[in-house]
């Protein structure tokens, strides 16, 4: 029964990656190589006000002096960073009208499911896409703006929205927060841009859809989410990239603020390429991403499916400043092959009558290695903050490892929290139940594991939860232990 | 329905089922019972196909047919149905998924239509209604935080909504109470007709007050030592198995 099982597992570990294909087009690219000449022409390229570059020269500065962190459970190749390009875009004019898009973008993200053309979109999902370094096209814009809602690329926001970039930008993770994200400072190159007016409920879904195509060349997007009083949005973010045999580095910045009674849902399905059954290449995701509740009952929540990428480093925090204020992490993990994950959440409780939520599902098959790390934090004056956790591992075969490591620091003796942890094997008895009633190995894995997976599926958009279901079942394909 | 020929397996190289023989004709009630450690519940798997067990020689039949290969799946896809002993939990998968699953998984292979989602209520809302089941049970995740009792109505709800041909029921009466023993019992003649037939394992008598077996088999260390009716039964209960052992 092992060596059959085992078997089986080694199959699925020869499945083919459905989105690695490149796509040929004409791109602009600099140079490989990070310097200060780099960063003011990249913000030249940009056309971007002095203030920007300023900060992202400082940011630059404080990078130099800061060490590539070591602590999470991952082993990987160090990246270096001269031998990387930072900007890599396809030649086009850049114009308002899709008609402009080279149609060879059109027909990449027509591959990847991805419609740009409004009349065949998903009815009320609003799309950005971003293909290497800048955002090619952003749908619904007219009928967003009706609303006064902003949703465009950042390099867009930059020049249309100066005010609102220069207040929010860095104003929930500051340009020296950390390796990556001071990195990202300094060369982001686009991303998206959202702004919800007071107390507007944004009619639709909006999402970003991440394309990596060059060789070569990192990843480097930011986006800024901001949530006035009273309103709300849910926002959902995709990833897919070529399969290559060298690593390609990934590290964005996300920063959400939501104000007094505001509530900004975060969705993301991360399928990066995640490197062959041998571990060779692969994407290096290395992401921040961190909102703030400012006023009373904001909510922020993320919802992550994660199942690409070589490594993952990454950890989407609340900080609950305002009172009454919700923070929410719901996630699946799933790593297969040699694949690294090292995730969870940070849940910061300043204002009083704060609660938190995490709801962690690790998945690990093959060689695989889940690592949930979490951090609950009660501020002095949080009175009566609660915090609930609870992460489950699953594990798929006798090769691969789950490690949870929660960090919980009360300095407030009104908190209450609570922690639940468990890690459990998909068991032979429980694949016999299933098969002895007529239901075969890859259905009942698939049952077994979107009955682990349940809680968090639920937290997605409809039209997704389908996508993320499908998605950890092709994943999983074949992968009994 | 089901003919087993000089069946021998064994877990982990130590032999098990050494050489057993048992015929369970159409229309049928049998019984084996046995001591602890007499192989009666590893015979229940066997025949199932749970690949924790090898099996060593001999065959197994179901109308004709050899499945001492086959897969699990296809066994259950045969009409082979197990009531475990010990139902394993599946947290997230609601009961109405998982049957749903089954019977879909069923209905395919015999080429038939699947159950719409009405009929498919009406019909478990029955069973449980005769189980003494509310129907918010059909929400729960299978045998997850289920009492005793209620892992056993469930292995009988799904039994008759699957309505195998052969039914074997491994030590189905353990852990119940005289209430529960009666409702699994009733379900069980419920099933019951002239073109299927049921093998219930037990080292008790207490469920056959309740079913009437055609046939009952003593087991000892892997063998079917000796076979009769019902006197049987009662002689084992008065005297033990001691003075079947040669």
């Amino acid at each position: 029964m092992i060596d059959k099982n085992q078997q089986i597992i080694d199959s699925t570990l020869d499945q083919e990656y459905k989105y690695g294909f490149t796509t040929d087009i004409e791109t602009t690219t600099f140079e490989p190589g990070l310097d200060e000449g780099v960063i003011t022409k990249l913000s030249k390229l940009k056309k971007e006000p002095q203030w920007l570059l300023d900060w992202r020269l400082k940011a630059y500065e404080s990078w130099k002096k800061m060490e590539e962190p070591t602590w999470a459970q991952v082993d990987y190749t160090p990246v270096d960073y001269q031998a990387l390009s930072y900007y890599s875009a396809p030649k086009y004019k850049q114009n308002d009208s899709l008609d402009d898009v080279d149609p060879d973008i059109i027909e990449t993200y027509n591959k990847l499911g991805i419609s740009l053309n409004e009349q065949k979109r998903l009815e009320g999902v609003a799309v950005d896409a971003v293909f290497d370094s800048v955002s090619v096209a952003t749908t619904f814009k007219k009928e967003l703006a009706k609303h006064g809602v902003i949703f465009c690329s950042f390099s867009e926001a930059v020049i249309d929205h100066p005010e609102l970039v220069k207040k929010y930008l860095g104003s929930v993770i500051p340009s020296t927060d950390n390796y990556f994200a001071a990195l990202n400072s300094a060369v982001f190159s686009d991303g998206s841009f959202v702004y919800i007016p007071k107390n507007v409920r944004c009619p639709m879904e909006l999402s970003t859809y991440f394309r990596i195509n060059a060789a070569n060349t990192g990843q480097f997007e930011r986006t800024l989410i901001i949530a006035d009083e009273g309103s709300h949005v849910s926002y959902l973010e995709g990833c897919t990239a070529p399969m290559r045999d060298e690593n390609q580095l990934h590290a964005a910045c996300v920063e959400l603020v939501a104000h007094k009674d505001a509530t900004i849902k975060y969705s993301t399905i991360q399928n990066w390429y995640a490197g062959d059954k041998e571990g060779k290449g692969g994407i290096y995701n290395f992401v921040t991403k961190r909102g703030i509740c400012t006023g009373d009952r904001a909510k922020i929540s993320w919802t992550q499916v994660e199942t690409g990428s070589a490594v993952t480093w990454k950890y989407p925090s609340v900080i609950m400043q305002g009172d009454h204020s919700v923070g929410e992490f719901y996630s699946v993990a799933v790593t297969k092959n040699k694949q690294q994950a090292d995730t969870g959440t940070k849940m910061i409780h300043i204002g009083k009558n704060t609660k938190s939520t995490i709801i962690s599902k690790g998945i690990s098959a093959g060689e695989g290695q889940n690592t949930y790390r979490g951090g609950v934090k009660i501020l002095k004056n949080a009175d009566n903050a609660r915090n609930f956790s609870q992460c489950d591992s699953i594990l798929i075969g006798n090769k691969c490892g789950a490690h949870t490591f929660p960090y919980i620091d009360v300095k407030n003796p009104t908190a209450k929290m609570e922690h639940e942890a468990t890690t459990s094997s998909i068991g032979e008895d429980q694949l016999f139940y299933c098969n002895q009633r007529g239901i075969n190995l890859d259905d009942a894995v698939s049952m077994i594991v979107n009955g682990f997976c349940k809680e968090v599926f639920a937290e997605l958009p409809m039209e997704f939860a389908v996508e993320a279901k499908q998605l950890i079942e092709v994943t999983l394909e074949n992968s009994v232990g | 329905m089901i003919k087993i020929k000089n069946l021998k397996a064994s877990i982990e190289d130590k032999a098990i089922l050494k050489g057993i023989n048992l015929e369970i004709p159409k229309g049928e009630i049998h019984v084996i019972m046995g001591r602890n450690g007499s192989g009666k519940s590893t015979l229940a798997n066997v025949i199932a196909g749970n690949e924790t067990y090898e099996v060593d020689g001999g065959s197994i039949a179901m109308n004709g047919n050899d499945i001492t290969e086959m897969s699990i799946e296809n066994r259950a896809l045969q009409g082979l149905f197990l009531c475990f002993q010990y139902p394993v939990a599946i947290p997230g998968v609601s009961m109405a998924y998982f049957l749903r699953a089954a019977l879909n998984a069923k209905n395919k292979h015999d080429g038939e239509e699947e159950m719409d989602a009405v009929k498919f209520l009406a019909t478990a809302k029955k069973i449980l209604s005769e189980l003494g089941l509310d129907d918010s049970f059909l929400k729960r995740s299978i045998n997850d935080g289920f009492s005793g009792g209620e892992k056993k109505k469930s292995e009988i709800l799904q039994l008759l909504m699957l309505n195998p041909q052969l039914a074997v029921l491994d030590e189905t009466d353990s852990g119940l109470d005289v209430d529960a023993l009666r409702t699994v019992a009733k379900g069980v003649n419920e099933f019951k007709n002239d073109n299927n037939s049921v093998l219930i394992i037990t080292h008790y008598q207490r469920l056959l007050e309740y079913i009437k077996p055609d046939v009952v088999h003593i087991m000892i260390d892997g063998k079917i030592v000796k076979s009769g009716d019902m006197t049987l039964v009662h002689e084992v209960e008065k005297n033990g198995y001691s003075w079947l052992v040669k």
